[in-house]
């Protein structure tokens, strides 16, 4: 059994659009049997903080192209991408990149 | 105290003296206009800068703040002028960044844009000016930058990159700046960059954020290892859509300049293999570590797939321009024009004009007797509004016959999200949340009604 973990989710780049507008969220992800990962994290961002049209975010189990994912300011795909072990104070920032100029 | 006839004399020669400004401006315009005329059969074959051996009188004192700096020093400066940096896109990034790269005394600047200036890129593009609206964005940027340091040398490129072009353009320059504002456009810099061997210092922004790194340099990571994919068309905001102030391109273009300046300097860029944030509203600059290099990159990998340029419109599923879409979601018996709405308008028909704009673009300017409920509101069926809409159907059905469905007609700026919004109207009437009514969608929105109807109307 995991223990409850306090994870600082973030969006950026317009992605807290999807998201009323807040960039940051400090969350607790209650105890549960398997440890958090990101794969599971985003299936409770999904149905605990996602305001509308979640395909501009979600696609299949992962994100949509276009958006980067970092944990702990690292690009996630150094870290093992959906597979990430969450810890307890880590923050996951999701980057939507931008195209204006 | 100046006397009555001082005072007159006085305007009548500010009043001649704006006028000969006035006609200067026009001449000017022409000569532009006749340059690009001229421009495609000059074509002039750029060959690479020699290298520069001492500095002269003039530019020790030109650049003598920063000569003075050990990091840059004569040397960094000798190799600035033999530099030649190709710039993709003469807009809000580009401008700022070929500004301080002629300022600093880069040797050649290649300026690429198909595009022309218009009133609303005035609060960022600063290259350009008021009279040149309607000219090439290239030519106004070599002009301007000319004026600014005529010891460079400025090529203005007045057409799109394209897959034909991009390969050859690229080759020729040492240093490529990415300053577009699309996707396509993006990954085809990218490839062009990887297959000549040259680094890219890549920038975007939008809103109130911006973003910069440096792609394949040294070993480090080129666009395509970060996005193999390109986001869905539908994901994608333009800064007409988006919004952007001008200072933020501005901040992101000097910090793309700088990072193109210390490449061509030899002092090797800050952002290669990483990636700098900057939310302008809350003040922040966050650098964020990228992934190396991908071995099964497309372009840069050990076994590329990618080995000429390709069709990036297909791939990305988008046009190489920032211009807004147009959607095609209803069929045309669904949509009604500008001028025949006009025309019901001025018959006294009862109905309901419907505008689904956000908030902050009906502060700009809206149709006083329309009723506002932004799309948004709609798509999540916000019981506010969707009662709001109830009543103004009962109080138009007060005027018609028993039994017969309302007229509503949905208005944006476009023409896109009205389109949305009659299928979440229909959608709503289907489903008994509303009364039965009949709805259409203004085609082209304000806009066209600013252009064809009303031309006191706000365009923006």
């Amino acid at each position: 059994m995991a223990a409850p973990l306090s994870v600082e989710v973030e969006f950026g780049g317009g992605a807290e659009l999807l998201f009323d507008g807040v960039k940051k969220h400090q969350v607790t992800l209650p105890g549960q049997e398997e440890p958090w990962d990101i794969r599971n994290l985003l299936v409770w961002i999904k149905k605990n903080l996602l305001k509308e049209r979640p395909e501009l975010f979600i696609q299949g189990d992962s994100v949509r192209p276009g958006i980067l994912v970092l944990i702990n300011d690292a690009d996630w795909e150094l870290l093992g991408e959906l597979d990430y072990q969450l810890q307890d104070q880590d923050s996951v920032l999701f980057i939507s990149t931008l195209h204006g100029g | 105290m100046a006397t009555r006839e001082e005072v007159l004399a006085l305007r009548a020669a500010v009043a001649q003296r704006e006028e000969e400004l006035n006609s200067l401006k026009q001449k000017l315009a022409a000569a532009l206009l006749a340059e690009q005329e001229l421009e495609p059969e000059r074509r002039v074959p750029v060959s690479p800068l020699p290298p520069k051996a001492a500095l002269s009188r003039d530019e020790i004192l030109r650049y003598s703040r920063q000569l003075v700096l050990p990091e840059l020093g004569v040397h960094g400066q000798l190799r600035l002028a033999a530099a030649s940096v190709l710039i993709v896109g003469c807009g809000g990034l580009g401008c700022p960044l070929a500004q301080y790269l002629a300022a600093a005394g880069v040797g050649r600047l290649g300026l690429v844009d198909y595009d022309v200036i218009e009133l609303s890129n005035l609060a960022r593009q600063v290259l350009h000016e008021e009279a040149l609206a309607g000219q090439a964005k290239a030519f106004s940027a070599a002009a301007s930058l000319r004026r600014l340091n005529s010891e460079v040398e400025c090529v203005p490129y007045a057409q799109a990159l394209t897959p034909d072009t991009a390969l050859d353009l690229v080759r020729r320059y040492d240093v490529v700046a990415d300053c577009s504002d699309n996707v396509p456009t993006r990954y085809l810099v990218n490839d062009a960059c990887v297959l000549a061997g040259r680094p890219l210092v890549s920038a975007s922004a939008l809103r109130f954020e911006g973003q910069i790194t440096v792609y394949h340099y040294d070993d480090g990571p080129c666009y395509r290892c970060i996005f193999p994919q390109p986001p869905p068309a539908e994901t994608v905001t333009n800064c007409a859509d988006g919004g952007v102030l001008g200072v933020v391109t501005g901040v992101v273009g000097c910090l793309q300049a700088l990072e193109v300046l210390k490449i061509a300097a030899g002092l090797g860029p800050s952002y290669s293999g990483s990636l700098l944030l900057f939310d302008a509203l809350r003040g922040h600059f966050r650098s964020i570590q990228l992934r190396k290099r991908r071995s099964d990159c497309a372009a840069c990998g050990e076994r590329p797939t990618v080995a000429d340029l390709q069709d990036y419109e297909a791939f990305c599923g988008s046009s190489a321009t920032d211009k807004c879409r147009s959607l095609q979601l209803l069929s045309p018996e669904e949509r009604i024009s500008v001028t025949d709405y006009k025309r019901l308008l001025d018959s006294g028909a009862p109905h309901v004009l419907l505008d689904v704009r956000p908030q902050v673009e009906v502060d700009i300017c809206r149709l006083p007797h329309a009723l506002h409920i932004p799309l948004r509101h709609l798509e999540r069926k916000d019981r506010e509004s969707l009662k709001l809409l109830r009543e103004a159907i009962q109080e138009g059905n007060g005027d018609t016959q028993e039994g017969t469905a309302v007229y509503v007609y949905v208005i944006c700026k476009l023409g896109n999200d009205s389109q949305k919004a009659v299928r979440i109207l229909q959608s709503l009437t289907a489903a008994q949340e509303l009364d039965s009514l009949t709805v259409q969608d203004i085609a082209g929105g304000l806009m066209a009604w600013a252009a064809k109807i009303d031309q006191t109307f706000p365009q923006y």
